[in-house]
């Protein structure tokens, strides 16, 4: 895991508040120039674990190193790293200028070269007309701008990013990920992201490191915990999921066949269980396929009846009752040469999957 | 006409006629009175003089003006000195004695402070409670001389102002969002700087609130200067009362005050100016 290019190492890493837990022996690794998101919900320990790598919170075990620098017990205002805070936390007795050249005074850079830092910061979030408003005059996604432009003028190692986008709407959200990932890319410098936005942290980052009670549940690219969640916390938090219960029957050559919700089901893809194994099985609702039952002899895997549908314009989302009584969702594509593609409530649907896209976890 | 509305006249007349009938009367009586004469002690005559006025540019009443903003403006500073630093810590106190403490610095309030004023007495008189502890334990051989000096008086105004200099104090503080703190430490500020630029800046509210209310009492505060001063320093306050009391000489008391209520209306225009500039924008 480790390795020469990381700029953050955090080694069994304790930390708890008042006797209540929050990070346990957690260890992590953070490439230099990696856009690393901190996944969890809220109290998952991932603002502590922030907070502990700006020095803001002291671990109470391990050790956390910086740019290969051992920084467990140097405060904040000697790590080589900058926060944007969620309350953006901007001087309200400066103006934007000032607040952008704080960081920058304080490390007693001359008045010129300041002076141009500062404005360039102010074109990268693109607010050079605003150096000389106060704060609280600015919109919020403006102040969010001066944050983000505060904590890149001083080109810090890491950039620590607290839930920046929550307090904004979300037309402006999806405008501002867009633009923290090219100022990202553009400064090249480390992204570390905390949200509880899994839709956020899928689209932005280069790795996902999702986090529940303290501890790191899966750490991957978001592409591996979407379509592989290593348990069920991951599978159920990232995104939405079907679980159906399943019993290894048979395997035939590493193929399996299950028992799914009480119907035999062949899969193709290879699994590592045994016969008589009890797991899980995981879908997506976009890779589940529904069909029209035209005759009613076929025997179809899985069957369920149309509990509602919701129009979503791109998509048709479709709740399923199985037979077995266990309720799944399915969300499918419009398809422009199907004219009948609509279910009616209480219709009689075959359930399927595209093969080998189903997740099989252990049923514990 | 609805109920709210109802209770909002008779409230607003309310206050209305209490401020007409004891603030602006008494201040035009006061007016009138500072342009009459006085031939014989206690009697006013209503003929029109401007000599009252005239009288305050003798040195002596200048120098009686000048000591008691002296007086105020070191108090103020004491206050301010020692204020700061416990409206600071209570704001960053997080236990439980939190409520005990504040309700400390308002206990004083339920004795009269002219009592509290003679208890400090007792304190720093010649064979009073200090003098006796300082040389039992052998610091000093001989007592102190502390009563009746300019000290006793700014002890005694100090004593008495103290909480209105942390009260205001202590409630910007508490408000102080700690993250600003956070950022400024994480933009690389020490603990110093961190202090000198952004939590200063930001409880100059409260700096210019309190210094308001330990700087106006001083300057009207007559019995404790009495009480501990003696007859050797006199200020403002006692100038006044001495002209209506013992010389009664009310033409003269009333010039006087009036010159002093006009100089507290610039203090409170320069106060008001101040917040304009940073308080308002700074909360």
């Amino acid at each position: 895991m480790s390795s020469e290019n990381d700029i953050v190492k955090l080694e069994s890493i304790s930390k708890s508040f008042g006797g209540h837990g929050v990070v346990y022996n957690l260890d992590l690794c953070i490439k230099d120039g990696e856009f690393v998101t901190l996944l969890g919900p809220s109290g998952c320990g991932k603002t502590t674990l922030l907070r502990i790598i700006a020095g803001l919170e002291t671990q109470d075990f391990g050790k956390v190193f910086i740019g290969g620098k051992d920084v467990s017990i140097i405060p904040p205002n000697k790590r080589e790293v900058n926060t944007v805070f969620q309350s953006y936390a901007l001087f309200p007795h400066m103006t934007v200028f000032d607040n952008v050249a704080f960081g920058l005074k304080m490390s007693k850079v001359p008045k010129a070269e300041i002076k141009e830092r500062v404005k360039e910061a102010l074109d990268t979030v693109m607010l050079s007309n605003f150096a000389d408003r106060m704060p609280q005059n600015l919109s919020g996604g403006q102040q969010q701008r001066v944050a983000i432009a505060r904590a890149i003028v001083k080109r810090p190692k890491v950039l620590l990013l607290d839930e920046p986008l929550s307090a904004l709407d979300y037309k402006l959200r999806k405008q501002m990920q867009t633009e923290l990932k090219h100022i990202q890319r553009k400064l090249g410098i480390t992204f570390v992201f905390v949200t509880h936005d899994q839709e956020e942290a899928l689209s932005m980052s280069d790795r996902v490191v999702v986090m529940n009670e303290g501890v790191i549940q899966q750490d991957g690219s978001p592409k591996e915990v979407y379509e592989n969640p290593k348990n069920m916390f991951v599978a159920k938090f990232v995104g939405e999921i079907n679980v159906l219960q399943a019993v290894i029957e048979k395997t035939v050559n590493g193929k399996l066949r299950a028992n799914v919700e009480g119907r035999q089901c062949r899969l193709t893809k290879k699994h590592t269980y045994v016969e008589g194994d009890k797991v899980k099985l995981l879908l997506r609702p976009e890779d589940i396929r529904l069909e029209h039952i035209k005759d009613a002899d076929s025997d179809y895997p899985l069957q369920g009846i149309i509990e509602e549908t919701t129009y979503k314009g791109a998509t048709l989302d479709s709740t399923v009752r199985l037979d077995s009584g266990t309720q799944i969702m399915a969300s499918e594509f419009f398809d422009e040469d199907d004219p009948e593609f609509e279910y009616k409530t209480g219709e009689k649907v075959a359930v399927k999957w595209v093969d080998g896209w189903e997740v099989l976890l252990p049923d514990d | 006409m609805t109920e709210k509305n109802r209770f909002k006249t008779f409230s607003v007349t309310l206050i209305s006629v209490w401020l007409i009938l004891l603030v602006l009367v008494p201040t035009l009586m006061v007016i009138a009175v500072s342009f009459m004469t006085s031939n014989t002690p206690g009697e006013i005559s209503p003929v029109f003089t401007l000599s009252n006025y005239k009288a305050i540019r003798d040195p002596l009443f200048l120098q009686v003006l000048a000591d008691s903003f002296e007086m105020a403006f070191i108090t103020t500073a004491l206050c301010l000195l020692v204020g700061y630093p416990f409206a600071y810590n209570l704001s960053k106190y997080k236990g439980k004695f939190k409520s005990l403490l504040l309700v400390l610095i308002i206990i004083p309030f339920w004795t009269s402070s002219l009592i509290r004023t003679y208890a400090i007495i007792i304190i720093i008189k010649t064979n009073g409670v200090l003098n006796n502890i300082l040389m039992a334990v052998g610091i000093i051989d001989e007592p102190l001389r502390l009563m009746y000096t300019e000290t006793a008086v700014l002890v005694g105004m100090v004593y008495s102002l103290l909480p209105f200099m942390i009260l205001p104090l202590y409630a910007v503080l508490e408000k102080l969002d700690g993250k600003l703190i956070e950022a400024a430490k994480d933009l690389g500020a020490g603990r110093m700087r961190t202090f000198w630029h952004v939590v200063i800046p930001l409880s100059m509210p409260g700096v210019i609130a309190g210094s308001m209310l330990v700087f106006l009492p001083t300057l009207c505060l007559f019995y404790i200067s009495d009480v501990l001063g003696g007859a050797k320093s006199l200020l403002i306050g006692n100038f006044i009362r001495n002209q209506f009391l013992l010389t009664r000489n009310w033409p003269m008391g009333a010039a006087a005050s009036m010159i002093l209520t006009v100089l507290m209306f610039i203090v409170i225009y320069i106060y008001y100016r101040s917040t304009k500039k940073t308080g308002r924008e700074a909360i």
